[in-house]
């Protein structure tokens, strides 16, 4: 349950490998905190550095691709953990430049990050619903606000998750759970890494502060770095000509 | 019986929950094929008026039982000054049904918006602690609903164990749907209460350790905003109820009807008010609370004016803005005064402006295994929850209280943790064992059991 300052007591991660999964967790540390729940492919022992001195940290196994365990898979945690205070939804892969053209590659991409995301989301908002709270964070990207040409299949599967993280917490509406979609810009990160860098590239730890107070907040969506909402407002919308050539 | 889905939060308005909401009397909930139909796994909670400032009466997922007063709630033994009290009948019906007939409640909290449900659930204490002891000290009888639909009659001899495990249990033990328990008589709706304006903590402490035994109502307001030489200013005031003969020597206007009771209702501030109540405007009040009062006065107060005066504006709560605030409130035992004076400076120090705070003396405990009050010096302060830094600065007070063997009130928690309230609360497994024998299913369940592993 969260106490009167939105501090979480049990947090389940999607995708417990997450770099940014991981900033978030910190940051919603706290003396209230008593579980954290890391679910990755495999389940092993995963460490999380920075929390504090009690605070219990589980490894679980969870394949984002098999769909038809997602619902097992929450009841045995909420069995084992009790209510979900937050569930952040982190996995997803960037796929490599194959996946622009290879469609094998493209629908696996697609498996993991869309319908993951969707089968995966609908199990947690069951068990949310359920008990009359909690929130789920969905790490989505810019990159599925405009698809760019250099990776319009990983933007298109960020847009079809953003989309449905977006439905899904109008659907939760009264239900008293709630959904927090996530839009963070380029993250220097273990999925990023070597990389060219984005311009209004940040760290983890920012997206961490960005969800903490969307937390905080009760936001809906939230963009990290802040400003990146108005820029994307903008390059919304401008000509396609000049889309292709921001995408160097 | 109605039934609708909502979400709930406390007085403080943090931390919502949704749940679903049952209207019902004790009567439409008996039986046990009715109850079972109800509640499903996420088990179900009694609420009163939602005066508690946390999760207390909450239940994410589950049913909140809004017990409804029967026919004929509220019948007064006037030979015995005994009360027989529906659970869901607020301190305000009942004083108004009570006051006119020269009878008063054994113990009043800061409002009157509460029920006797909850004044038992919580086991409630007033400004008589010192004197009377808490709500539960003066109950004879409690009905109640258990987990499997029956319903019970206790009493403090013929059922020791659930009786200590229901007065200030929090409704996790059963549904309380009846209350009998002990009135005081009083000639006057008045109070003769002395006021006075107290420079700093340290003449406060005397003051009240040398004249609480001669008064049955005393508290103090402190100015947590003044520091330095003015640390812990406040305004003393001390009362007794008014016989007839006092009423016509100090107020003789109001003794021509001396047990008339009719409080005016007020209109609620209205919803989607800023936080107003920010450090400025706070400083603002209390320096003037502070320089409004007299240096002593000696004269009469009606019962609501000494009593309830938060009562006076409606939903009053919300001139802390859309984040909420909360209570924090907790005793550290006599002894321990200096613990109690090194907290306020903190406090003081920290700057988070607390616009109520008030410092009293408990008397004896109750026998309730999870009743807070017990003798020392209790501390109450309101504080906005959006302030940064408070979760910080709690826990610290925390660790202060609970290394002199104090402890925090579960009616107003909504921060506490399974450990801090294990460590407040040496009793807390003798009182699990006596509720896992009354409800072995877990029936009886609120946010905040969840939330502090009391189930």
């Amino acid at each position: 349950m969260m106490n009167a300052f939105d501090q979480p007591q049990t947090v389940l991660v999607l995708g417990g490998r997450s770099d940014i999964a991981h900033a978030i967790v910190r940051q919603l540390a706290s003396p209230a905190l008593k579980t954290v729940i890391l679910a990755h492919r495999g389940g092993d022992a995963v460490a999380i550095d920075g929390l504090p001195e009690g605070v219990q940290v589980a490894c679980v196994a969870f394949d984002a691709t098999d769909h038809a365990s997602h619902a097992a898979f929450v009841d045995r945690v909420v069995e084992t953990n009790g209510d979900l205070d937050i569930v952040i939804q982190a996995f997803g892969q960037l796929g490599g430049p194959e996946v622009n053209t290879d469609p094998t590659a493209a629908g696996d991409l697609v498996d993991v990050n869309v319908t993951g995301a969707v089968s995966s989301g609908l199990a947690v908002a069951g068990q949310l619903r359920n008990q009359g709270h909690g929130v789920l964070v969905v790490l989505s990207s810019v990159a599925g606000v405009r698809t760019r040409p250099s990776n319009f299949v990983y933007g298109a599967t960020k847009a079809g998750q953003d989309a449905f993280a977006t439905g899904l917490g109008h659907a939760l509406a009264g239900s008293g759970a709630r959904v927090m979609t996530v839009r963070p810009g380029f993250v220097r990160s273990a999925m990023t890494e070597g990389m060219d860098e984005a311009p209004f590239a940040c760290d983890p730890t920012d997206v961490a502060e960005a969800v903490a107070a969307g937390l905080r907040g009760h936001k809906s969506v939230v963009w990290a770095p802040g400003v990146l909402r108005y820029v994307f407002a903008v390059l919304r919308v401008v000509p396609g000509f000049v889309w292709r050539k921001l995408d160097r | 019986m109605e039934t609708e889905q909502r979400a709930f939060t406390g007085w403080g308005r943090t931390a919502p929950t949704t749940a679903t909401l049952v209207r019902a009397t004790a009567d439409e909930l008996a039986g046990d094929a009715i109850l079972s139909g109800m509640i499903g796994d996420r088990g179900a909670i009694a609420r009163g008026l939602g005066r508690s400032y946390g999760d207390p009466a909450q239940n994410g997922g589950g049913a909140v039982i809004e017990l409804l007063p029967g026919a004929d709630p509220i019948r007064l033994d006037t030979d015995a000054g005994v009360a027989h009290v529906d659970a869901g009948v607020s301190l305000d019906a009942l004083l108004r049904t009570m006051v006119p007939r020269g009878w008063f409640v054994p113990v009043t909290p800061g409002t009157r918006f509460v029920t006797v449900g909850g004044a038992v659930a919580c086991d409630i204490h007033g400004k008589n602690h010192h004197a009377d002891g808490s709500f539960g000290a003066h109950c004879i009888r409690l009905g109640m609903m258990m987990a499997d639909g029956s319903h019970r009659s206790i009493t403090p001899d013929g059922d020791p164990a659930l009786w200590s495990a229901t007065i200030g249990g929090m409704g996790l033990t059963g549904l309380i749907t009846d209350v009998a328990f002990n009135m005081i008589p009083i000639e006057t709706r008045h109070c003769v209460v002395d006021t006075e304006r107290v420079p700093n903590l340290d003449t406060l402490i005397e003051k009240m350790e040398a004249s609480d035994h001669l008064y049955r109502y005393s508290v103090a307001w402190i100015d947590l905003v003044a520091t330095g030489n003015s640390l812990g200013r406040s305004v003393l005031s001390m009362g007794n109820h008014a016989s007839l003969d006092e009423l016509r020597e100090l107020n003789p206007k109001a003794a021509t009807h001396p047990l008339d009771f009719d409080p005016p209702i007020f209109p609620d501030v209205p919803t989607g008010v800023p936080n107003v109540l920010n450090r400025l405007a706070v400083r603002a009040f209390n320096e003037l609370w502070y320089r409004k009062t007299p240096k002593s006065r000696h004269g009469t107060e009606s019962l609501t004016g000494f009593f309830h005066p938060l009562d006076m504006v409606g939903q009053w709560t919300r001139l802390y803005g859309s984040r909420g605030f909360l209570q924090y409130q907790f005793v550290v035992p006599f002894e321990a005064v200096d613990t109690m004076r090194t907290i306020v400076e903190k406090i003081a120090d920290e700057g988070h402006a607390s616009f109520l705070a008030v410092l009293k003396r408990f008397g004896a405990e109750s026998g309730g295994l999870l009743s807070f009050p017990k003798p020392g010096w209790t501390l109450t302060l309101d504080l906005p929850a959006g302030v940064a830094g408070l979760g910080r600065l709690l826990t610290e007070l925390d660790e202060l209280v609970l290394g002199v063997g104090g402890r925090h009130y579960l009616a107003k928690d909504a921060f506490a943790t399974p450990d801090v309230v294990r460590r407040g609360y040496p009793r807390l497994d003798e009182w699990k064992a006596i509720r896992d024998g009354v409800d072995p299913d877990g029936v009886w369940v609120s946010d905040q059991a969840r939330r502090l592993d009391l189930v």
